[in-house]
């Protein structure tokens, strides 16, 4: 058996008082909650967190973890002989048994085990997991591989720790932040409990060349400017293969051009618009032509971009 | 391999009041406080049986668990639930400005 110092995780002594482990407790889950907190790895350190203040809050659970002695943290050790009574009838064997899970099913001086065959259902745990997809795969809809451990229990009730790998379809539709439910397919329920679920939370990768925003996408469309003056017709990338855009005569910058049902497809039918923000791209390196038809230009044309500042300035 | 099929959880599909519960721990009760605090809205409110969008499941659960974690009363979970819907909705529309800016792809 792997040993866990809860006293650590908690960051007390190992003499705190119940009230300094509560307040620990509470100061951490406020850090690591995964409901409130941005911390990374936050989902993973609450849990270990739970699991500490499970077993100390519990006198009769950290008297049994004390009689353990200290180790360092993932140390392979042995119990005292006899340390397994406390957790009910029979025998088992440590070599696998995680010491969470442990003290978890500890309860009134008997084990999990001996609510086997009992009558309360207990439902099996939930979880949830991050999938991280690209804009292809959820405009395509995929399949993510998944790996969880997840308790089983034995014939005593003990629970083990198992390694469970499958592949979930993910349907197109998906964008950021939207979830999904796979039914069954977290920890075993115990008698008769129904099984728990495996939340999955889609979160996009970004792309070098679109950008989400619900099933909508933006993409940046530079223009000679030449082009946003004139108009012409410019073949764009979408998801679903290049379309030709038309772009209008005197098309300035920042303008969104809508291109319809060219975004993510939505779970319930239908699919988001791509729109392209006009960018007016300067050329850096101008021939000597180039530069006497701007010089043409700035003679010729009798647009002032800043007109308005002077109509402020008279005002 | 076996490929599991997920089932999204958006606001067309929807749960009934029991489907609610069982799915997020919560008892009937619960969830009535929820909606009496303004946490939860049913699709309709006045209806006998109450049915609510699949996407609610997310926030009774993150209910469930700011309950159960934090030791808080009805008030206290209306409270934080609102604080974050409200901090998920303004993400939101950070996302939507920033896609909306040009030059900010990676």
């Amino acid at each position: 058996m792997k040993y866990k110092d809860y006293y650590g995780v908690m960051g007390v002594d190992r003499k705190a008082s119940a009230e300094e482990i509560k307040n620990a407790y509470r100061k951490l889950a406020r850090k690591y909650h995964p409901d409130v907190s941005k911390e990374r790895d936050a989902e993973a350190k609450f849990k270990e967190l739970g699991e500490a203040y499970e077993t100390l809050r519990d006198p009769e659970k950290r008297a049994a973890y004390d009689q353990l002695g200290s180790h360092r943290p993932g140390q392979e050790f042995r119990p005292p002989p006899g340390w397994e009574r406390q957790f009910g009838e029979g025998t088992f064997s440590f070599d696998d048994i995680d010491l969470g899970d442990l003290f978890a099913g500890m309860m009134g001086g008997t084990h999990r085990a001996g609510r086997r065959g009992g009558k309360v259902p207990i439902p099996g745990e939930d979880y949830e997991v991050t999938a991280h997809i690209t804009l292809e795969e959820a405009y395509r809809g995929t399949e993510v591989d998944l790996e969880l451990t997840v308790p089983e229990y034995d014939e005593s009730g003990f629970a083990h720790r198992v390694r469970r790998a499958f592949k979930a379809r993910i349907p197109k539709g998906a964008t950021d932040g939207q979830r999904l439910r796979l039914p069954g397919k977290g920890g075993k329920g115990l008698n008769g409990g129904r099984d728990g679920d495996l939340y999955l939370n889609i979160a996009l990768h970004p792309h070098r060349l679109f950008r989400a925003s619900g099933h909508d996408l933006f993409l940046d469309l530079p223009l000679a400017p030449w082009e946003a003056v004139l108009g012409t017709s410019v073949q764009v990338p979408t998801l679903g293969g290049p379309v030709r855009l038309k772009i209008p005569p005197g098309t300035h910058a920042g303008r969104h051009l809508r291109i319809t049902g060219r975004g993510l497809p939505k779970p319930h039918g239908g699919e988001g618009d791509l729109f392209a923000i006009v960018q007016i791209a300067v050329p850096t390196v101008t021939s000597e032509r180039e530069r006497a038809l701007y010089k043409e230009l700035t003679d010729t044309s009798s647009f002032n971009p800043r007109g308005h500042f002077e109509q402020e300035a008279a005002k | 391999m076996k490929i599991e099929q997920a089932m999204w959880l958006h606001e067309r599909h929807e749960l009934v009041l029991e489907e609610l519960c069982e799915l997020s721990g919560l008892s009937e009760t619960e969830l009535r406080e929820l909606v009496d605090h303004g946490v939860l809205a049913p699709i309709d409110p006045g209806a006998r049986h109450w049915a609510f969008g699949a996407d609610r499941l997310v926030v009774a659960r993150s209910a469930r668990r700011l309950r159960r974690d934090f030791d808080l009363d009805p008030h206290g979970v209306a409270l934080v639930v609102a604080l974050l819907e409200r901090v998920r909705d303004l993400e939101a529309e950070l996302r939507d400005l920033r896609a909306r800016l040009p030059g900010s792809g990676e």
